[in-house]
């Protein structure tokens, strides 16, 4: 059970992050000044759902919190509290300590201090008139209540009509006066219970028998029952009750406990529990009331039930018409609720990603039987129609893993806040194509570059108010999220309209940390893409957000082993962009097959320039390792794959190979000499990392139509600049 | 003959939790997740008791409460909330719309069941 727990606990936490990305939406639109009842009620839900699994969950400082704040957005729901600026502002305040509170939830850590907040929101909901600390407990129910007098029906037994009670398993009442015949110690005395249960009881499926059941159970019996109220046969209304029921309980029996069996009963019910005189048939405790019922970790509290026992005899459905059953719902005009049903299933990942496997399979058996079968011949079995179908089936499961990157955009506004809270720095956010869709791998691990991307512009783009005021733009910077699809590719851009990269300082520092020599001559381009380059800032780690040097040569690092890149633009004055341009998904890749020493690559096709079979003395060696090939006057570094991979082969000459040049994204234009092209086609990325150890310069495997396995090229580790020395033997790994 | 139980929440998680423990306990469990797809369930499964949230979207639990209890064949069956919620107004709407008792969350499984017990014959 406690696997089975903690897997229900980790949807919960998938519930809370959809939660906190609902409220934050709602409170974002509140604060915009939409103030309709619909965001508000959404705002509502999503942080009394939070509190309903947190109890369940049992993490008490979640609960606490999100108690109170869920307190405060129910007046607020009710109009008690109007939604002004100022409360508004105070709710997104709680919803980042509600946050911190999930995170602390669910990594098990300390709870945030949240105190002061607390207090804010008492303040805020004493405004209401509500009261302030108002905890979990259960006001105490004003409707108590012996509405049957109890000097008339006094305690008399009446024997004759046990035998109609019979059928419902009742104890022949003689038996009980033995008890009740028992010192009257203040201790052990018997309970004494009378039970009239009131035509509410009935009406909404209650079934008072089993209040009696249950106080049998607990060693009760029904001592006599009080009849004189039951009217003629034709007066008899089978849906109400008539009875009062005089039991016995043991005196050991814990009041409590006794209590809870009345927890249904409607609070209009003659319920009256007394110890010890039989003589004084007394009504010395009322009756206990919901609240004195409900225990506070459970307030299980009455509704109405109790019933008649007139109705077993008398099945429900056989609808009497009668004016007095107001207490039953009259069957309304059935509203045309054709229930949706609910749109959405929740699958587990890994089972997609199995699909999307087997889906990958599928692709490859088909392009194996396209291989081995002549034109006519597919023709024959259908084959193209085969593939075409294939391919929709591919697209399909791609798009179940595709995710709104919204999802990656949930938390911006909040770190905003933060970020202008901290800085003192006031910045507007904008949002564009929060709709677009990517591979949820994808959604998953641009979350960090992201934070960083952001905390830079704010950090190091926008001005403080003063500034901006002074160069005539607005006190209030503006931050653009903006995410669009690009043929396979994702580009998500972050642009602020401050001050742009200060290339002066970037230089100065990249020549002070030893990245580019003193006299080195570059681009603006080629500067403002050093603060990306490695050892430029200080930050070590992307998780180090709060960290003053925002690592972005993480965030590039980071970008790249999605198989993406990261672009800047900078105008001075005018503002900054920075570009992640990723892939849509990590699981399909266009590429070039190329073939060294007579096995069969994949170089990712989004990286091929151009190929080149050079001409003689194109290309040169510059030193006994190194060789480059001159380009249309520029000079590229070259590399024989052969030698990286140490494949048998003998080294050829330069114009029997060819020459594919491909942009890398820390080489720049790089030449990997191959010996030829075979072709270039979508195959599905299979990971080595499962079976073996990560192998440089290789992303992982594919299989081809043949059948055979193809070794897929990981470009930047290929053109890194210590790939040259290190030589890593693949012999035999290729087929 | 063990007790079929409808549950209608919009949480996953607390759907699964329900489920969990009262399946433990002996009752047979079917599970919607909002109020439209409860009264749907309601006449499918047909269920010896109702257990519904009341914070749901498109139908809540006071509206499932109210159409359920508009259908002749359903007006006997109990029905227990399972809420967060604790005011006495809410309660009072929850019984007037027709509910047999309510049950504050957190819940404690065994006590749960007992509740369960005292309205499901």
């Amino acid at each position: 059970m406690s696997d089975e727990f903690d897997e229900i606990q980790a949807i919960f936490f998938e519930e809370c992050v959809e939660g906190l990305a609902a409220a934050e939406a709602g409170l974002s639109a509140m604060a915009d000044g939409d103030t309709s009842p619909e965001t508000i009620a959404s705002v509502f839900r999503a942080v009394h759902s939070i509190k309903g699994g947190s109890g369940a969950f049992g993490h008490a400082a979640l609960l606490a919190f999100s108690h109170r704040f869920e307190n405060v957005l129910d007046e607020i729901r009710a109009g008690r509290i109007p939604a002004t600026a100022g409360v508004v502002k105070e709710m997104l305040s709680a919803f980042d300590i509600l946050s911190d509170h999930v995170t602390a939830a669910q990594e098990q850590s300390t709870p945030p201090v949240d105190g002061a907040m607390l207090a804010k929101l008492d303040e805020i909901l004493a405004t209401s008139g509500a009261s302030a600390t108002s905890p979990a407990e259960p006001i105490a129910p004003a409707s108590s209540v012996s509405e049957v007098d109890v000097d008339e029906f006094g305690f008399t037994p009446v024997a004759a009509e046990i035998e109609e009670f019979d059928p419902f398993g009742f104890e022949p009442v003689a038996v009980a006066l033995d008890d009740l015949d028992a010192p009257p110690d203040e201790e052990h005395a018997d309970w004494r219970v009378r039970f009239g249960p009131s035509r509410a009881a009935v009406a909404n499926g209650g079934e008072p028998l089993l209040v009696i059941r249950e106080i049998e159970r607990l060693g009760g019996h029904v001592v006599s029952v009080d009849s004189t109220a039951l009217p003629g046969l034709r007066e008899l209304d089978p849906e109400d009750s008539y009875f009062v029921w005089n039991i016995s309980v043991p005196g050991s029996v814990d009041r409590a406990e006794l209590n809870e069996c009345f927890d249904f009963v409607a609070p209009d019910s003659l319920i009256e529990i007394s110890r010890g005189d039989q003589s004084a048939p007394a009504a010395e405790e009322p009756l206990p009331t919901e609240a004195q019922v409900a225990l506070p970790e459970e307030p299980a509290e009455p509704t109405q039930p109790a019933e008649l026992p007139v109705r077993a005899a008398m099945p429900p459905d056989l609808t009497l018409v009668d004016n007095k059953s107001e207490a039953t719902p009259v069957p309304k005009a059935a509203k045309s609720e054709k229930a949706e049903a609910s749109q959405t299933i929740r699958v587990d990942l890994s089972k997609l990603d199995q699909l999307l496997n087997l889906v990958g399979e599928l692709v490859i058996r088909g392009s194996i039987l396209a291989d081995r079968l002549s034109p006519p011949e597919q023709e024959r079995v259908e084959l193209p129609q085969l593939t075409r179908l294939n391919r929709q089936i591919q697209d399909s499961v791609m798009s179940l893993r595709a995710q709104p990157i919204k999802q990656a955009f949930s938390r911006v506004p909040r770190m905003l806040r933060e970020l202008s809270a901290e800085t003192g720095k006031q910045v507007a956010l904008e949002v564009e194509g929060e709709t677009t869709e990517v591979d949820k791998s994808v959604i998953e691990k641009i979350g960090d570059p992201l934070t960083h991307m952001i905390r830079n512009a704010v950090d190091h783009g926008i001005e403080m108010p003063e500034e901006r005021i002074a160069c005539g733009k607005a006190a209030e910077g503006r931050l653009l999220l903006s995410a669009e699809q690009k043929g396979a590719r994702i580009l998500v851009r972050v642009r602020d309209d401050g001050r742009g990269i200060d290339r002066e300082r970037v230089r100065a520092k990249a020549i002070e940390k030893g990245i580019i020599a003193p006299d080195a001559v570059l681009s603006d381009e080629e500067i403002d893409q050093l603060i990306c380059a490695p050892g430029f800032s200080t930050a070590t780690t992307i998780s180090n957000i709060s960290g003053r040097g925002v690592g972005m040569d993480v965030v590039r690092s980071n970008v790249e082993a999605l198989g993406g890149r990261v672009e800047i633009q900078s105008d001075p004055g005018q503002g900054t962009t920075f570009t992640m341009i990723l892939p849509l998904t990590l699981a399909i890749l266009e590429g070039m097959v190329v073939r060294l020493a007579n096995q069969r690559f994949v170089l990712p096709l989004a990286s091929v320039v151009e190929s080149i079979r050079p001409e003689p003395g194109q290309v040169q060696a510059v030193s006994p390792t190194r060789e480059v090939i001159e380009l249309r006057g520029n000079y590229l570094p070259v590399k024989r794959l052969t030698e990286f991979f140490a494949l048998d082969a003998e080294p050829s000459a330069p114009e029997d190979s060819l020459v594919i040049v491909v942009e890398s994204e820390t080489a720049g234009w790089v030449g990997l000499m191959v010996d030829t092209i075979d072709d270039r086609r979508e195959v599905v990325i299979k990971s080595l990392e499962q079976n073996l150890h990560p192998i440089r310069g290789l992303g992982g495997a594919t299989i081809l139509g043949d059948g055979s396995i193809a070794l897929i090229l990981d470009l930047e580790a290929l053109v890194a600049p210590s790939s040259s020395t290190s030589k890593h033997n693949l012999k035999g790994l290729a087929a | 003959m063990t007790k079929l139980i409808l549950t209608v929440d919009d949480s996953a998680s607390m759907r699964m939790l329900l489920k969990a423990s009262l399946t433990a306990q002996g009752f047979t469990i079917e599970s919607a997740n909002d109020g439209a797809h409860g009264l749907e369930r309601m006449h499918e499964v047909k269920p010896d008791l109702l257990i519904t949230d009341i914070n749901m979207p498109k139908m809540d639990g006071f509206e499932l409460i109210e159409a359920v209890r508009a259908v002749p064949e359903f007006r006997g069956t109990p029905i227990l909330v399972l809420s967060t919620e604790f005011s006495e107004d809410k309660k009072a709407r929850a019984r007037s719309t027709g509910a047999t008792g309510w049950i504050t969350k957190p819940f404690d499984a065994t006590k749960l069941g007992a509740a369960i017990r005292r309205v499901c014959p």
